[in-house]
């Protein structure tokens, strides 16, 4: 079993022909630890993992794993696992020799790779495939035996490049938690990169966040949806309402309430307030100012579309999924917040 | 309606067998004349006296040491072109495929051009290359191959282009490079294997072109199997037909080889 190191990213700047891929990125990884990348398409989050992998040579800045500076060391000497989100198995090799490629490269005996590959792919559960080609698996298996060829041998840090993005949304969901039991088995410090917030949210024991090449937040991902650093934070993790305010330095009033604010808030003047869609609640009421636009049943629970009138922009509130239907479009409603602490951002 | 369409099909598989029937026939009948010609003596009567003297490998060399050595150096020319097409090919797109793919249409270009050159044109220019090659590396035919990498090299580039873009060359190298494997490594145990089938056919297509080239050696004053059969015809023309015969025959089994192998290959992933 290996432990993780800790890894530094400092000041990573990449340029491609002027678009700044990467704009002075800085990342710590805590030994042992799954941090997953998120952020909209193009916001460089490949071009930091590549960099990390030694594939993509920054233009400027550091890479230092376990305290070694590997900025200038090739990909073949920084052993690093990875998986791409491309299928990437060697059409060429069996599940288990491909699993075996990285041991022979190290000059193991046969003896001791067959029963590392056997190992491997019976974490990965696959035992039952290892003497298929590529051609003969599924591609949540392909994304499997990858998992297994980049842990077979026992790299310093995983690297994950959306391996699930490919795949279908319950192979992905089921994949995605044995990615995280099998992370937590073999203590590797592992690098995920992904544009499902849902599933950064769901595995990672802290979440960035990226936009235009830069690190915008690093939280555990409750403190991630609770306490967004930003508005693009709180916009991009989770449903978040925009509505006008007043702030008042800690407090801010909104739809008639008085909320706390949370750090990093505007202080004064009018403000726009981000509030969870779980942070109001809508009640029936003849004389509310408030009309119902839409609603809709989602399983496990509901949303309602509510105009706060006075021209104000529609927002969104999560109700009990059985309370959906005491909402019909037109009807009259009070919206309150619940009085979670929100942020606040000047209006720009 | 399936009535219409069978009726089609019939007609489909009539029209097939006309076409193969007729190149059939066409590609056969100069091949008949040959073997006719071949088996006859002076009188007109039947015999394999000149196709016994030409499995008499003994007898080959003594009796038409031009032949033999015209032989030995198509084989050696083979060879040679092979290697250095392959040695020169391969890495080279490869790494314009993975690093400057916005070569890709200049490399191509530079690959298809010999297509236009018609071979006079070819020496021409060669001849003063030609003269350094003589001064530094003496007379051998075998330097000849130089001259057919250019040759081969459209049609050497058209199948391993095809090759290269049946797999994902950029992921494939990044995962071997970064289970440890350098440059050489990825070369070797990754690229190549998955370009079998397109290197096999690149260097069949060489061997055959390379074997059935006359213009080049004939006006470099070289002696390779064509030019020697050529010599020969004028003596001999029973036994120069013969090896013409041979010639043609094994590049038939050579490009019959090639389809096999791609058509094997390919099955291989349809069967899944
Ligand atoms: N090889 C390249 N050549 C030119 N521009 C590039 C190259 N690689 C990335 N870029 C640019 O750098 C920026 C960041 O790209 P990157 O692939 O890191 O984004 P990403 O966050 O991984 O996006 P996605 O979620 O779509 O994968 C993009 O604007 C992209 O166009
Ligand atoms: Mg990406």
């Amino acid at each position: 079993m290996t432990r993780g190191v800790a890894v530094q990213l400092t000041d990573l700047r990449r340029t491609y022909s002027g678009v700044n891929a990467l704009d002075g990125l800085t990342l710590h990884l805590e030994p042992g630890e799954l941090v997953a990348l998120l952020g909209p398409s193009g916001c460089g989050k490949t071009t930091a993992l590549r960099c990390l992998a030694g594939l993509e040579d920054p233009d400027s800045g550091r890479v230092e794993v376990g305290g070694k500076d590997l900025t200038k060391v090739s990909t073949n000497k920084r052993d690093m696992g990875m998986v791409f989100q491309a299928y990437s198995l060697f059409p060429h090799l069996t599940a288990r020799q491909n699993v075996e490629f990285g041991l022979q490269l190290r000059k193991q005996g046969s003896e001791q790779r067959r029963r590392r590959s056997a190992e491997m792919l019976e974490l990965v559960g696959l035992s039952a495939h290892v003497d298929k080609y590529a051609h003969q698996m599924s591609g949540g298996q392909q994304q499997r035996v990858a998992l297994a060829r980049a842990l077979a041998i026992e790299p310093q840090v995983l690297l994950l490049d959306e391996p699930l993005s490919a795949l279908d949304a319950k192979v992905r969901t089921q994949l995605r938690d044995e990615i995280r039991r099998i992370q937590l088995e073999v203590g590797t410090t592992t690098l995920f990169v992904t544009h499902d917030q849902e599933e950064a949210l769901a595995i990672a024991d802290r979440v960035g966040v990226m936009r235009s090449g830069k690190l915008l937040q690093l939280a555990a991902p409750q403190e991630l949806y609770s306490r967004p650093a930003d508005d693009f934070v709180a916009d991009f993790v989770g449903l978040t309402n925009r509505v006008v305010g007043t702030s008042r330095g800690t407090t801010a009033e909104a739809l008639g309430a008085s909320l706390p604010l949370l750090p990093g808030s505007a202080t004064e003047g009018t403000v726009t307030v981000l509030i969870r869609p779980e942070h109001l609640t809508v009640t029936q009421d003849a004389q509310g100012s408030a009309v119902v636009i839409s609603s809709s049943f989602l399983g496990a629970q509901g949303r309602v579309v509510v105009s706060p009138g006075e021209d104000l922009q529609q927002v969104l509130v999560q109700v009990p999924s059985a309370a959906v239907a005491d909402f019909a479009p037109g009807d009259r409603v009070t919206l309150r917040p619940v009085g979670a602490p929100a942020l606040a951002v000047a209006r720009g | 309606m399936s009535g219409i369409r069978a009726t089609r099909r019939r007609r489909q598989s009539v029209l097939r067998w006309v076409v193969v029937t007729v190149s059939m026939v066409f590609f056969a009948a100069p091949l008949a004349g040959m073997l006719d010609f071949t088996t006859k003596d002076a009188q007109g009567r039947r015999t394999a006296a000149t196709w016994a003297k030409l499995v008499d490998v003994e007898g080959i060399s003594r009796d038409y040491p031009d032949l033999a050595a015209g032989f030995t150096a198509s084989v050696g020319l083979a060879v040679l072109t092979v290697v250095v097409m392959l040695v020169l090919l391969v890495p080279t797109m490869t790494w314009v495929r993975l690093r400057v793919p916005g070569l890709s249409r200049t490399v191509e270009f530079l690959c298809l051009l010999p297509l236009t050159v018609p071979a006079i044109v070819l020496v021409v220019g060669l001849t003063p290359v030609y003269s350094w090659v003589t001064y530094f590396l003496g007379e051998s035919t075998i330097w000849l191959g130089f001259a057919y990498v250019i040759l081969v090299l459209p049609y050497a580039y058209r199948s391993i282009d095809v090759g290269l873009r049946a797999i994902d060359v950029k992921t494939l190298s990044e995962a071997a490079r970064s289970l440890g494997a350098g440059w050489g490594r990825v070369m070797v145990r990754v690229v190549l294997p998955n370009l079998r089938t397109a290197v096999l056919s690149a260097a069949f297509l060489a061997v055959a072109l390379t074997l059935g080239e006359f213009t080049i050696a004939n006006l470099f004053s070289r002696t390779n199997l064509q030019v020697a059969m050529f010599l020969l015809g004028k003596s001999d023309a029973q036994i120069s037909v013969a090896v013409g015969l041979a010639a043609l025959v094994f590049a038939f089994i050579v490009l019959f080889g090639l389809s096999f192998v791609g058509g094997r290959s390919h099955s291989r992933k349809e069967n899944s």
